[in-house]
């Protein structure tokens, strides 16, 4: 009898243990969102978007950071999302067992591990040196491509394996060639994980800040990379990606790394313009799974 | 009446796994014959070597010959992508395209490069006739192919089968995700489709094999341990494992 | 004709495909070609002993010393911190996730938690900075403004998801007739977990662990903003120091010109983390692996 009213007690106590250390975290969230909304939320105007940084912190904004982050992302987005993709449709639908296909299933494993910093001195040395890409919109766009390639790769063939056999059978029985198979079925099929994939990994390399600084991205810009639409023929232009540049947060890690008190105000609203593009990215990516899982049941 | 299939010898193997020992028998055309026998006797296996669909296992392979219009189509020189155009295959669960009706039905011509809109229309009308199916769907033909029903589900993959006019067509268990009057319906139709198509039908129900076939193979543990008209495999069989299944004493 | 060239396509296709599943290995030998060729320049100018066994490092200095002893001691300090913070309440609230909370609370809460990894690391460095460490010197007096204690806290906070979700989805995965049968014995809910549960999901938990330390160890712009820029070889929690990779940002913020010893001291640095984030990877994943194989 005592022993069954202490396993209750044990379970008992534990649930409420268990609850806390699960909302621990956003107890945190909250408190961390509080924190920056109180300090940021007053600099937050038309004014601090639209001007460049400045010495004097009631001035400063983030016009040349958010213009440089659209330039970066767009770049990224334009290199890793192919690249990604391909592999990971490689890797579901082609590879056979075999040890090299082991190989590049660890190594991929291995590279979502590696720390960021360590994609910025690839960057450093591979594009800023080797390649002579110098600081520029490219560097950083492919130091953060390669940076984002395994979560794309990763989400591409969990998106590939969530699409039934009875799919691919269903194909090849008609007829079809294996490209057809995947091209005209199965990719289609598997497109909305693809695509929560890619927006994930996009959110991921919008928040990046150690890679960039380590290739050189400046802290300080008060300009805009060459605009892709010129008023002379071609009427387009793509100097913008061999400029200099920065983004949003190393903006942010600028301004806490000042001792002046008024600059941690700007970043405050820096933090908040680059949270709210994060959750949006992701309120969107959760909501493309959403609407997908309801809808197609095999 | 002429051979469709010539299968000799023939052995198939997932791994170092035996699933097929030395099966040798004839298909004849314009005729439904039946595959039966207790689950994992190697029916299944059997009748996907017919348009090599295991070619998509790994590890799978064959020793032995099937000759399909005199041709081994397992001999280096064909193309497995010619041989599953003639025969079609229509599976256990009914496995449509997350497309609209008319898309599934007109997969097949447009891998092959067919885009032009009356043939494709035609195509549809004419599959989805012959698969008894077009006075249900001939109004919602751009709706999905999810919602429809089961067993509609399984004529339009009967019908997408058809459209790409296979000479053979392979049913795998086309019933076994059915409920019975479903499952009429298929058997009428699969009745009616001997007319002009070879079928090979794998089951379970033997009473499914007697209604529809006229030919039956029954298969053991990887042998095929009878091959006769269907109606003496069902009263005067002459091997007495056949006659201990049929009459239901194992399986 | 067609055929040949449907053939041709077919090949081309896959061709591209394979090429691009084997950039992936181009990268990993990139980063290896990058940080071993110049760690092999570094090399040539200091000696791997001083590098190992020296107590300080100040390659910016007049004086200068190689000893990367400090910087790993930053690392290692800072990765305790947050490992003590993460580890038992990730675990704690993987059980709970796992074997008390209803499907439904489950279901609410993991995605939930997946928005603190969605948090850029910037934001926790400034939460860490001007948030934490304040209240902290609320109760610690002597706390520096910089010190390894308040990033430690956050990144364990952060790491807690990573934790929670991957022991929780290893728990989850243990089957059900090894809970039954500790059940019909009489065993309390906290006892299956504690005894039967955990035990049969310890690989995949301990896979949990070490992705943690590795994120740890990898983590930068927390450290890099609220723990200070002075390398020290220290355990002292309350006081400024600096970690491998804050010292990679520091360099890197300054314009550091190509092939002076400042720039290779960074890919030097860099060599040491990767090849530390590297084999905790590797055990990770053969743990889970393992895990995997018994379970699924």
């Amino acid at each position: 009898m005592n022993r069954k009213l202490y396993n209750k007690f044990l379970d008992k106590s534990f649930t409420i243990l268990g609850l806390v250390a699960t909302l621990i975290g956003l107890v945190v969230l909250s408190a961390l969102l509080i924190d920056v909304f109180t300090d940021g939320m007053g600099r937050l105007s038309w004014q601090f978007l639209m001007s460049y940084p400045s010495r004097r912190p009631e001035e400063a904004g983030i016009l040349s950071a958010w213009v440089g982050t659209v330039w970066v992302m767009i770049l990224t987005g334009l290199i890793a999302f192919p690249i990604g993709v391909m592999a990971g449709i490689y890797l579901e639908e082609y590879e056979k067992k075999t040890w090299f296909s082991n190989i590049i299933e660890i190594n991929i494993a291995n590279l979502a591990g590696v720390p960021s910093i360590i994609y910025g001195l690839l960057g450093l040395g591979l594009f800023v040196r080797v390649l002579a890409l110098e600081r520029s919109v490219l560097s950083g766009a492919a130091t953060l491509a390669i940076l984002v390639l395994p979560i794309i790769i990763l989400s591409t063939r969990e998106a590939l394996r969530a699409v039934p056999f009875s799919i691919r059978e269903a194909s090849y029985a008609l007829g079809a060639t294996r490209w057809q198979t995947i091209r005209s079925q199965v990719l289609p099929a598997a497109m909305p994980g693809v695509l929560t994939g890619a927006i994930l990994a996009m959110s991921r390399a919008i928040g990046e800040t150690a890679p960039l600084i380590t290739i050189g991205a400046l802290t300080y810009v008060a300009f805009l990379p060459t605009s892709p639409i010129s008023s002379e023929f071609p009427y387009i232009s793509f100097q913008g990606i061999f400029d200099a540049f920065t983004v949003l947060p190393i903006q942010i890690f600028n301004w806490v790394s000042r001792p002046q008190k008024g600059f941690f105000t700007d970043a405050a609203a820096g933090i908040i313009v680059l949270l709210m593009i994060t959750f949006i990215m992701n309120g969107i990516a959760v909501w493309l799974r959403y609407r997908y899982q309801k809808k197609i049941r095999w | 009446m002429e051979t469709a299939f010539k299968v000799k010898n023939l052995k198939a193997y997932y791994g170092p796994k035996e699933a097929l020992k030395d099966v040798s028998f004839d298909i004849l055309k314009k005729t439904v014959t039946a595959i039966i026998g207790p689950s994992g006797c190697g029916k299944s296996t059997f009748i996907r070597c017919l348009n090599r669909m295991n070619d998509l296992v790994l590890g799978f392979n064959v020793k032995g010959e099937i000759l399909y219009d005199g041709k081994n189509i397992y001999s280096k020189d064909i193309d497995v992508i010619d041989i599953r155009r003639q025969i079609g295959m229509v599976f256990q669960k009914p496995n449509p395209f997350p497309k609209s009706i008319y898309e599934n039905v007109v997969y097949g011509l447009r891998i092959q490069g067919i885009n032009r809109k009356e043939t494709l229309d035609n195509v549809v009308e004419e599959s989805l006739r012959k698969a008894a199916i077009w006075e249900e769907v001939k109004d919602r033909l751009h709706t999905s192919a999810l919602q429809l029903s089961g067993g509609q589900q399984q004529r339009l993959c009967i019908a997408r089968a058809i459209a790409t006019e296979p000479e053979v067509i392979l049913f795998d268990e086309p019933c076994s995700a059915l409920d019975p009057i479903a499952t009429a319906k298929i058997e009428d139709l699969i009745t009616a489709l001997k007319q002009e198509y070879t079928v090979v039908i794998v089951t379970h129900n033997m009473q499914q094999a007697a209604r529809v076939s006229e030919y039956t193979g029954f298969f053991m543990m990887g042998e095929l341990v009878e091959f006769d008209a269907t109606q003496k495999i069902f009263t005067t069989p002459s091997n007495k494992m056949t006659e201990d299944y049929i009459t239901g004493r194992f399986g | 004709m067609r055929k040949r060239y449907q053939w041709i396509k077919e090949k081309l296709i896959e061709g591209a495909l394979f090429a691009s599943a084997l950039f992936s290995i181009f990268v990993t030998a990139g980063i290896i070609g990058v940080l071993f060729f110049e760690t092999y320049e570094f090399f040539k100018e200091v000696s791997i002993l001083d590098f190992l066994t020296d107590t300080q490092w100040t390659p910016l200095f007049t004086d200068k010393h190689f000893g990367i002893l400090p910087l790993f001691a930053g690392t290692f300090l800072t990765t305790a911190i947050a490992i003590l913070v993460a580890l038992p309440i990730g675990l704690v609230s993987a059980i709970y996730l796992s074997e008390y909370a209803s499907d439904r609370a489950r279901n609410t809460v993991k995605p939930a938690l997946e928005i603190l990894a969605a948090v850029p690391t910037v934001v926790y460095g400034y939460f860490a900075l001007l948030f934490v460490t304040p209240i902290l010197q609320r109760f610690i007096p002597d706390l520096s403004g910089f010190n390894a204690l308040s990033p430690g806290i956050v990144m364990g906070i952060m790491i807690i998801p990573i934790i929670a979700s991957l022991s929780e989805d290893a728990m989850h995965a243990v089957p059900m007739g090894l809970r039954e049968g500790a059940y019909a014995l009489g065993a309390a809910k906290f006892q299956v977990a504690t005894r039967v549960v955990v035990p049969a999901a310890f690989s995949g938990i301990a896979a949990s662990f070490i992705l943690g330390i590795s994120r740890a160890v990898g983590e930068t712009m927390v450290v890099a903003i609220a723990a200070g820029q002075q390398p020290r070889l220290t355990l002292n929690p309350l006081v400024p120091l600096e970690t491998v990779t804050a010292y990679i940002v520091q360099v890197s913020l300054g314009d550091t010109p190509t092939g002076t010893i400042e720039y290779k001291t960074i890919f030097a640095a860099g060599m040491g983390l990767f090849t530390v984030t590297f084999v905790l990877n590797i055990v990770s994943y053969w743990l889970k692996k393992r895990f995997r194989e018994v379970y699924e």
